[in-house]
């Protein structure tokens, strides 16, 4: 990993969810979400978490941010483990570490105007002495993000969808945390609105150095704006590394097949092979051995029994036999 | 193209708004041949998905169809009966969309709802129509067909629903299938598989496909010919390569440089300032001329004219009809 001083630092996360069946709601097993991940977020840095759904990078970033409850694990956050807080000692980290979701009109409450939202942060945790004060702190938040100051007093329903990313990136910024855990947060914007948010966020980043855990499954997105990429897949991180060298030289063949099947912008290509076949099993039951090895095309007798460690590959790792030194 | 299968000419679906219907789709015109991929793309609201439900004859209340001609083969579909239109609809034409589960019926079998369609357009014993649903989940490439058939539609993989749902659409061998969005919801190396398997049937078929989809790249890899759609209006309709290669409207070429993976990794992303105008807000004359870097005097007045920016490529600009008029 990398030698940069670490903001972040998830050490061995486990994050599982019962399965119940039958009358009696008996758990019965377990989906394993979140199944042994390390990530290394730097200050000042973007981390992406790129995977298709259900590959648990939801979890990860939820488990950071202290809604799901690990099973094992540290989240190391400036040296100290967040895991092993109480709900006292984790509150002042609820500010220093924010989120931005993929669909603000949820994460706005739809009764509250935009000025009480991006606020609401700021008087939980004491900033601004007064209402007046708070006031012109959100004026100047949402002047940053490019709003009209009179959005101030509208509600998030009569605002666009681009609108509402503006306001939840404000609400994140006004209580000033150094990690933001951005899922999806562009996703669900149209490409021209997206644009706007993602050179919002760079200019973010330069001028108040923060650090995004970058959550998508949007490829051309993560080569934007990533420093680093972890590819996760069914539970796993996979493989880590530069993104210039991950999206160049892919040192896992699930890497491979992703960056193969994303469809590409230039017109002189023809239609991609399709590499990776088939679908994701499931999280409840993953294969034995390496979990990739049902649709990996290069699979050999021994990824079918045994789990591959981890490989330096290039200044990251890889989780594939094929880079055993 | 050789054979058009389907001929849109002037076709204006209307929705009321606070100052009276305004045309959503407003005067669309194109065709699609035979073995040809059509792509129409647009970001939301622009009309593409609506264009789409006018052809079918499913605007949804109180948006209706206010004129303009479909015809599909030899027949305007939209003067037809509503019992020969319901002959058409999953018979020459037939539609899937983003979300399979919501065109499909959750609490039926899947092999019953396919030999439902099959059934429903030739009168065929069970047996038979099972046969041949068993053999169009084969040809989507739905492995161990025979069980999938008693599969309840939550039972599949997202992947293998839209299969399901390709497979019921194939059912009647459409001449023209339109396809809205039909791997948005997908994973990638997912949305690959259903993408070939698209190019694949209609090789075989030879079927027209209309292509509805927000995705310039997925429009990279399928389609032969585009349609771009900007507030209720075609702005540009060319050749895949030279649509994407050499846009001929401000609005195509903004979209492109927009995104991410395009430019240099780091710097800044082109910005189309400003959002899309609202039906009530659109003018006389270019609907793009608030966000349009190029826009100069007669863009808000003056309907944009057609102008043809290469062979078969054509764009609806005041901006480039200058440039050609410079240039000869």
């Amino acid at each position: 990993m990398s030698a940069g001083p670490a903001l972040l630092r998830v050490e061995g996360l486990e994050t599982h969810f019962p399965v119940r069946t039958g009358p009696l709601h008996r758990v019965t097993g377990a989906v394993r979400a979140v199944d042994g991940v390390d990530l290394v977020v730097e200050a000042g840095k973007t981390l992406a978490l790129v995977g298709e759904s259900g590959c648990g990078k939801t979890t990860v970033g939820r488990s950071i941010l202290g809604l799901e409850r690990p099973r094992a694990g540290r989240i190391l956050f400036d040296g100290v483990d967040l895991l092993a807080l109480d709900r006292a000692g984790f509150a002042p980290y609820r500010k220093r570490i924010q989120m931005v979701f993929q669909d603000p009109a949820a994460a706005l409450d739809p009764r509250m105007r935009i000025r009480e939202a991006v606020a609401e942060g700021m008087v939980a945790f004491g900033i601004g002495t007064s209402r007046s004060e708070r006031t012109e702190i959100v004026a100047s938040l949402l002047a940053r993000v490019k709003l009209d100051p009179d959005v101030m007093s509208r509600y998030p329903h009569q605002l666009s969808g681009g609108q509402r990313q503006r306001v939840s990136i404000a609400r994140a910024l006004a209580v000033d945390p150094e990690l933001v855990v951005c899922d999806e947060s562009v996703s669900a914007l149209d490409v021209s609105i997206q644009a706007q948010i993602l050179n919002l966020l760079a200019d973010l980043q330069r001028e108040r150095r923060l650090a995004y855990l970058f959550i998508t499954h949007d490829l051309g997105v993560v080569r934007h704006v990533a420093d680093r990429v972890a590819v996760m897949y069914l539970g796993q991180v996979v493989e880590e590394g530069p993104v210039a060298r991950v999206f160049d030289a892919p040192a896992h063949p699930y890497t491979e097949g992703l960056l193969a099947a994303a469809p590409s912008l230039d017109p002189d290509r023809g239609p991609r092979p399709v590499v990776v076949r088939g679908d994701v099993p499931s999280p409840s039951n993953p294969p034995p051995g390496c979990r990739f090895h049902t649709r990996c095309p290069h699979v050999f007798a021994r990824c079918r029994v045994e789990p591959p460690p981890t490989f330096d590959v290039d200044g990251g790792m890889s989780r594939c036999f094929l880079r055993e030194p | 193209m050789s054979d058009t299968v389907l001929d849109v000419g002037d076709l204006r679906t209307s929705f009321p708004s606070a100052e009276g219907r305004v045309d959503v789709v407003d005067r669309v015109s194109f065709d699609v041949g035979a073995g040809e991929t059509v792509a129409l793309v647009g970001e939301s609201g622009c009309g593409k998905s609506m264009t789409a439900l006018s052809i079918m004859r499913l605007v949804p209340k109180p948006g209706r169809v206010e004129g303009g001609s479909i015809r599909v083969g030899a027949r305007d579909v939209r003067t037809l009966p509503v019992a020969e239109m319901r002959r058409v609809r999953g018979g020459d034409v037939s539609m899937i969309f983003q979300e399979p589960m919501t065109s499909l019926n959750p609490v039926q079998r899947c092999g019953r709802q396919i030999v439902e369609a099959i059934r429903l357009h030739h009168p065929e014993s069970s047996e038979e129509a099972r046969r041949r649903a068993r053999d169009l989940f084969g040809e989507v490439g739905i492995p161990d067909a025979e069980a999938r058939l008693d599969a309840y539609p939550h039972q599949l993989s997202g992947g293998m629903r839209q299969r399901v749902m390709i497979a019921m659409a194939l059912a009647s061998r459409p001449k023209l299938l339109i396809a809205d969005e039909p791997t948005t919801a997908l994973d990638v190396t997912i949305q690959a598989q259903i993408l070939e398997l698209l190019r694949t049937l209609q090789r075989e078929h030879r079927m027209a496909v209309l292509l509805i989809t927000h995705d310039l790249g997925i429009v990279n890899e399928i389609a032969d010919r585009v349609l771009v759609m900007y507030a209720g209006r075609i702005i540009e309709e060319g050749g895949r390569r030279d649509v994407l290669a050499r846009p001929g409207h401000p609005y195509t070429r903004g979209l492109l440089r927009s995104l991410p993976g395009v430019v240099e990794r780091g710097a800044r992303l082109e910005e189309i300032a400003g959002v899309v105008p609202r039906p009530s807000e659109w003018g006389a004359g270019c609907r793009f001329t608030n966000r349009c870097p190029l826009a100069f005097d007669p863009c808000a007045g003056t309907e944009a004219p057609r102008v043809e920016v290469g062979a078969r490529h054509v764009a609806w600009c005041h901006a480039a009809a200058r440039d050609e008029g410079g240039r000869s």
